[in-house]
């Protein structure tokens, strides 16, 4: 039966942050032998849906200026009507803050069990997923008729296109209710960078930038490398750097080509959201910073006599 | 305003674990609330507050599952200034994001609170599912991840800060509902009652410590045990656990001499600048 997955997007286009849950949702299609039905819900995202219909097998759509906020008590319910609708036995979305938002509510209105934040498919209800902060992998079984699951970005290959465009069915909407919640503002962090999850490279620094004009020859070294910036959570406790740069068990979860991380001791939980990182590269004064065991370069120095010298070095690397 | 706070205990995060023969080990670990619903427990006093241990009204109920033992967390956190515990009889082991939040839904609908505040995941299972299952059961609105919470003055509705992926998502909720917290709720500004507090309030940007006034005050506070049968909830399972593993190590890596030999191994050896 439909592998449902709930794609996130602009008014015009997907958001790649869903192109995971496509992958996933291809993996668990096979095991319920059905097709991959991808759910778009916003506020004028026809032509979203129609990009969208690119990498699924059918677009179901649900447009209404209702549905513009991404509300868990308006979209849960549209998400268990339409795996209904369509016959679905599984239903995923990305581990996203929207997808961690509406899912578990989703598979309460289904009566369904959920995996979170799973690393891979295992079967048609099984699944291996991270636990105390990825010191244990864990393989769990859904033991209800439907499944519902979170997939970690970084452990799923973005989607390609399919071989077909889908067809996109629309679908009113119907009476919604919020039950009086209400979107008020987003208070984006601006930034030229790219998306934390996504970024080839990731810079990140600890405790040990000291404070915030610090971060600059950070961020100097980020944008040298096309990358994106993080910070342990000890530097976004300390106000070095807004709260959505932190990378670990309880912040992003990341897994770049590349990885330095400075002036950053690697708590356990921190730890937790990087080390599937390709190459982990470790700046630091303290030989025994635990991020030096997972580091595969490790310098032991002082940020500040290390980070001029590393600009240099690979800006003239770059000129070569 | 009556707050319902689940709490969590978990095995210290600090300790490292023990992974063997398919199963985690946690026959030598201690047990500690949840930080996540620690800082809940914290959130829902600032919330009955007019300032730090100063005049309250209100009463924040603290909820636990697990064994007997479990009754040593939710003494401390009545020594925090909780004003009484359930504890619900159970293995923790044997529970799953879906039946404990059936077992909220049961305990919800006895006490019938204005709020229910808990951690958005415990470090353990790293769920971060059983507050939305909750609101979604119940019917109620839910608020997840927040980073600040401002009750109105009727106590009618709250305005919320959530931390989302792109920043920080300002929304308004009407009470009763379910909220989770993230770290940032107990900084010094995150929490207000504006029937009680005006904006000038400012709470220390930690969870407070038992005091032994606190500690000698809980053992005179209400814990009350109770069993499933008693709240109706059968004990089945939607998520079973097969095993635990420990994840893949990470080859030993090498030290490098000086910045020049690291960007040379990064460019000729690991080829990633």
């Amino acid at each position: 039966m439909a592998a449902l997955v709930l794609l996130e997007t602009t008014a015009t286009q997907l958001r790649s942050a869903s192109l995971p849950a496509v992958t996933a949702a291809r993996e668990l299609a096979k095991y319920h032998g059905g097709p991959v039905v991808g759910v778009v819900i916003g506020a004028g995202v026809a032509a979203a849906a129609a990009d969208a219909a690119r990498f699924v097998d059918t677009v179901v759509c649900m447009d209404h200026p209702g549905l513009a906020a991404a509300l868990a008590e308006t979209w849960a319910p549209l998400l268990a009507r339409t795996l209904k609708e369509t016959g679905g036995t599984a239903l995923v979305a990305s581990a996203t803050a929207l997808g961690k938002d509406i899912l578990p509510r989703a598979a309460a209105l289904l009566g369904a069990g959920m995996a979170s934040d799973v690393v891979a498919v295992l079967g048609p209800k099984s699944f291996r997923r991270p636990t105390y902060a990825g010191n244990a992998i864990t393989e769990v079984e859904v033991t209800t008729a439907t499944v519902v699951c979170t997939a970690r970005q970084t452990e799923f290959a973005p989607a390609a296109p399919a071989a077909g465009v889908g067809a996109v069915v629309n679908k009113d909407a119907g009476v919604l209710d919020a039950l009086g919640s209400e979107f008020v503002a987003l208070h984006a962090t601006k930034s030229a960078r790219p998306d934390l999850a996504e970024a080839k490279v990731v810079v990140s620094g600890g405790r040990g930038m000291k404070e915030a004009a610090n971060f600059r020859v950070l961020e100097e070294l980020t944008d040298l490398l096309g990358g994106a910036l993080g910070a342990s959570r000890a530097a976004c406790d300390a106000g070095m750097v807004p709260n959505d740069l932190q990378v670990g068990q309880t912040g992003k979860v990341v897994a770049p080509e590349l990885y330095i991380a400075v002036g950053l001791s690697g708590a356990i939980q921190h730890l937790a959201g990087m080390k599937s990182s390709k190459v982990i590269v470790a700046i630091n004064k303290d030989p025994e910073a635990p991020i030096f065991q997972v580091a595969d370069y490790g310098l032991v120095a002082t940020w500040e006599a290390a980070l001029p010298q590393l600009i240099a070095g690979i800006k003239k690397l770059k000129s070569t | 305003m009556k707050i319902l706070v689940p709490c969590k205990r978990v095995p210290n995060p600090e300790l490292k674990l023990k992974v063997a023969g398919g199963a985690v080990d946690l026959a030598d670990t201690t047990w500690q609330v949840n930080p996540f619903d620690e800082y809940a427990v914290e959130a829902a006093l600032r919330l009955t507050e007019k300032c730090k241990g100063g005049e309250r009204s209100g009463e924040v109920v603290v909820v636990s599952i697990g064994p007997k033992d479990t009754a040593t967390q939710l003494r401390q956190l009545l020594a925090m200034g909780a004003d009484r515990a359930i504890l619900v009889g159970g293995d923790d082991a044997a529970l799953d994001a879906d039946l404990v939040a059936r077992i909220l839904k049961a305990l919800t609908e006895a006490e019938k609170p204005d709020l229910v505040l808990m951690g958005k995941q415990a470090v353990d299972g790293d769920d971060n599912q059983v507050g939305q299952i909750l609101a979604g059961y119940l019917g109620w609105p839910q608020a997840t991840f927040l980073s600040a919470i401002t009750l109105a003055v009727d106590g009618k509705s709250a305005k919320v800060c959530r931390e989302v992926d792109t920043g920080v998502e300002e929304r308004r909720v009407r009470l009763p509902a379910v909220a989770t917290v993230d770290l940032r709720i107990i900084g010094k500004k995150a929490v207000r009652n504006e029937a009680l507090a005006g904006p000038e309030v400012e709470w220390e940007d930690t969870q407070r410590l038992a005091s032994l006034k606190g500690i000698m005050a809980a053992k005179k506070k209400g814990l009350k045990e109770i069993t499933l049968d008693s709240l109706g909830v059968k004990a089945s399972l939607s998520v079973k656990t097969l095993r635990h593993d420990s994840p893949p190590a990470r080859k030993a890596g090498i030290k490098v001499a000086s910045v020049e030999d690291l960007v040379a191994k990064l460019h000729t050896e690991a080829k990633v600048i």
